[in-house]
């Protein structure tokens, strides 16, 4: 990685994180409704893990904290926007909301609301694609609690079974909403878990994203090279609560403080600054440029977008309606 | 919904009786009583503990009665689930708490293939007295893959008891009298009916589990509602009695059983009747009420029974299709006219 590139980086980590506050903001002032699943503190995981394939190429799939891995994908943060106020110009023209970016465009296959659900969907979107010749693979993004679901074990057996071309990233932030993981999960480390299914795996410092890189290459040149599945565990932390509305509480201080003494953005920056390949001066005009870019021009876009129809409530049910028969569609 | 924060609510103490209580706090009260009362029973279920439950529901159960009867679970819904029906076959009276409908159909093959056939397959050796409770219904905003409201695929399921507690005494009474049940009983819960408060009295005798109950009496017209529907029935109610017209307004509180014969019995005075749901119209449970009414009471009627139902799509983000997309207050007088008398 040279250093425009960490420079890049440091970029799309900074606007992932600016972004996110905003719609934390977004969200108390009420223009952003239903739940909302924030990212900040977890940026180097999707960011560096997808550095490292090919976005919008690969095929990406997640849970529903889903806005930094589709902005990474290539989705325009205007449509993420809009699509969190509910718009016709979101996304998923505001049928889905936070929980369920889609842009099918940029290979972004989308966010899930229920925990556990894309596992079979990542290995059944890696099965068509070997099946097609194709050297793109699958990739799915997943938190650590999700590990407890069948689906985890039933895909995984299946993944290993037929060697398919997809890499699992577990975004091991030590909670599924108020439990910590040692009280939801006889084995903590998560990538031992596959072993059982003689997938190899890892487990790397989410918090640095030159590492994050450095084992996300190694993953993916295994997947794309057609030796089968992989499993990387990153090990990383969320600093806001699970969703909108929890507060916290069940988190201690100490914790909270160890963790954001590894903030990635932080981190990265300061390396830069030692290296004398950035100033203070440089980052806070990155800061700068990018609060403008997302006042100025990503929050204008979804503020000044219009509302769906209420009239084309019924759109998008089925690929076409057959209004002749009771059930087939208005 | 607004979840309120309650991250350490498992931690405090529960609710207790008051002459007001909110939905949730009628439901921990009813927990909190039927573990005193009997070793037997158990929570079980994600973040039910420390936490506290999603919707406090369990709050200060766990520091009372500790993480053996208050388990906090793995995001696990198929296996626990089916775990409270294997401790329910052996003399536990577990209560799962899932936490919302949506996530329940992980978990349909402990109750559709397991909890509700094991009695009849063993024949009548084996008794499953397991409480699955679960909130569903449109919240706001909350998007298509949390906010189903299920109870259709649930009643086509012979063995399965399903109670639909609106109030806060119903929601004490029910949940009480499910746990002591030695069947299987779906408790569905609403999620914006917790935090909504309502009369309570600890002392009043229940009627039974299946039993509806006349909301609002009234001549012309019937409204068959439950759950939240219950209460726009009512609005719904009120602005037509500005008109002159006295609807009666049922809240059927059991979706299998249902209580049939108070249906036959309004319907035999008001001769016209609505079903209003939040649910999809397509083969939902209006379908099977007004099935029924109109095989049990036909000659009673003077107009078509008709249902006021959601549209049959998957629940859209956006707030202003989202509120289309169920039935509100307008929708059930203008459906209540084209029955009435012009
Ligand atoms: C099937 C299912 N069960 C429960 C939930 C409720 N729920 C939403 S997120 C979550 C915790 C998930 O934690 P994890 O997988 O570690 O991801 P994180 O939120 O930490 O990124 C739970 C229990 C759900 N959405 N789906
Ligand atoms: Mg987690």
């Amino acid at each position: 990685m040279n250093v425009a590139d960490k420079k890049r980086l440091l970029r799309e980590m900074l606007f992932a994180r600016r972004f996110e506050e905003r719609c934390y903001e977004a969200y108390v002032e009420r223009k952003i409704g239903g739940f909302l699943h924030l990212y900040p503190g977890e940026e180097a995981c999707a960011l560096g893990v997808l550095e490292a394939a090919r976005p919008g190429q690969d095929y990406v799939i997640t849970g529903y904290r889903d806005h930094v891995h589709a902005i990474k994908c290539g989705t325009d943060p205007k449509k993420i926007m809009a699509e969190l106020y509910g718009k016709e110009t979101g996304c998923s023209r505001g049928r889905g909301g936070s929980m369920h970016i889609f842009d099918v465009e940029h290979h972004f296959m989308g966010g899930y609301a229920l925990v556990g659900g894309p596992f079979p969907l990542a290995a059944g979107m890696a099965k068509a694609l070997k099946m097609q010749g194709s050297d793109d693979i699958a990739i799915c993004f997943l938190g650590d609690a999700a590990n407890n679901q069948g689906t985890f074990h039933e895909t995984m057996n299946m993944a290993a079974l037929w060697q398919l071309p997809v890499l699992f990233v577990c975004e091991n932030n030590l909670y599924g909403i108020g439990t910590r993981i040692d009280r939801s999960t006889a084995v903590v480390d998560q990538y031992k878990r596959v072993a059982a299914y003689n997938i190899p795996s890892a487990q790397e410092d989410g918090q640095d994203i030159e590492k994050v890189y450095k084992a996300a290459k190694k993953a993916v040149d295994h997947v794309r090279s057609g030796k089968g599945p992989y499993f990387l565990e990153l090990m990383t932390y969320r600093y806001r609560g699970h969703s909108m509305s929890d507060s916290n509480a069940y988190r201690s201080k100490d914790e909270e403080r160890m963790w954001s003494n590894r903030d990635p953005i932080i981190m990265l920056r300061d390396r830069l600054i030692e290296a004398g390949e950035l100033t203070k001066d440089d980052f806070k005009a990155m800061d700068t440029e990018i609060l403008d870019e997302i006042e100025d021009e990503i929050i204008a876009f979804a503020e000044s977008s219009p509302e769906p129809r209420v009239e084309d409530l019924e759109k998008y049910v089925f690929a076409e309606n057959d209004p002749w028969v009771y059930g087939g569609g208005r | 919904m607004k979840r309120s924060h309650n991250d350490h609510a498992g931690l405090i103490a529960p609710a207790s009786a008051a002459a007001e209580l909110q939905v949730w706090e009628a439901l921990n009260l009813a927990l909190n009583e039927a573990m005193a009362v009997d070793d037997a029973v158990f929570v079980l279920g994600e973040d039910v503990g420390v936490y506290g439950g999603s919707y406090r529901v369990t709050q200060g159960l766990y520091a009372r009665y500790g993480e053996w009867r208050v388990r906090d679970t793995p995001i696990s819904e198929g296996s626990f689930t089916g775990l409270g029906v294997g401790a329910a076959l052996v003399g536990g009276r577990p209560v799962v708490e899932i936490m919302t409908v949506n996530f329940a159909l992980l978990a349909l093959d402990a109750i559709v293939n397991m909890a509700a056939k094991l009695r009849y397959m063993s024949g009548g050796q084996l008794r499953v007295p397991l409480v699955v409770r679960m909130p569903g219904g449109v919240a706001h905003q909350l998007a298509a893959q949390h906010s189903q409201r299920l109870e259709h695929m649930l009643m086509n399921v012979p063995g399965l008891r399903i109670v639909a507690p609106g109030t806060p005494q119903d929601s004490y009474w029910q949940l009480r009298q499910a746990i002591r049940h030695d069947d299987p009983v779906i408790v569905l819960e609403h999620e914006l009916l917790y935090f909504d408060k309502g009369t309570f009295d600890h002392a009043a005798g229940a009627p039974p589990l299946h039993a509806a109950a006349v909301r609002r009496p009234g001549r012309d017209l019937t409204l068959i509602a439950w759950h939240r529907m219950v209460q726009v029935a009512q609005q719904a109610a009120e602005r037509l009695a500005g008109e002159g017209i006295e609807a009666e307004v049922i809240d059927l509180r059991s979706l299998r059983p249902i209580d049939l014969p108070l249906l036959r019995e309004s319907l035999g005075r008001t001769h016209r009747a609505l079903v209003v749901e939040e649910d999809c119209r397509f083969a939902g449970a209006g379908a099977e009420i007004v099935a029924a009414l109109t095989e049990a009471a036909f000659f009673d009627l003077d107009a078509p029974l008709r249902r006021v139902a959601a549209a049959d799509v998957p629940t859209p983000y956006n707030g202003e299709l989202e509120r289309a997309s169920i039935p509100d207050v307008d929708a059930v007088i203008e459906a209540a006219r084209g029955i009435l008398p012009a």
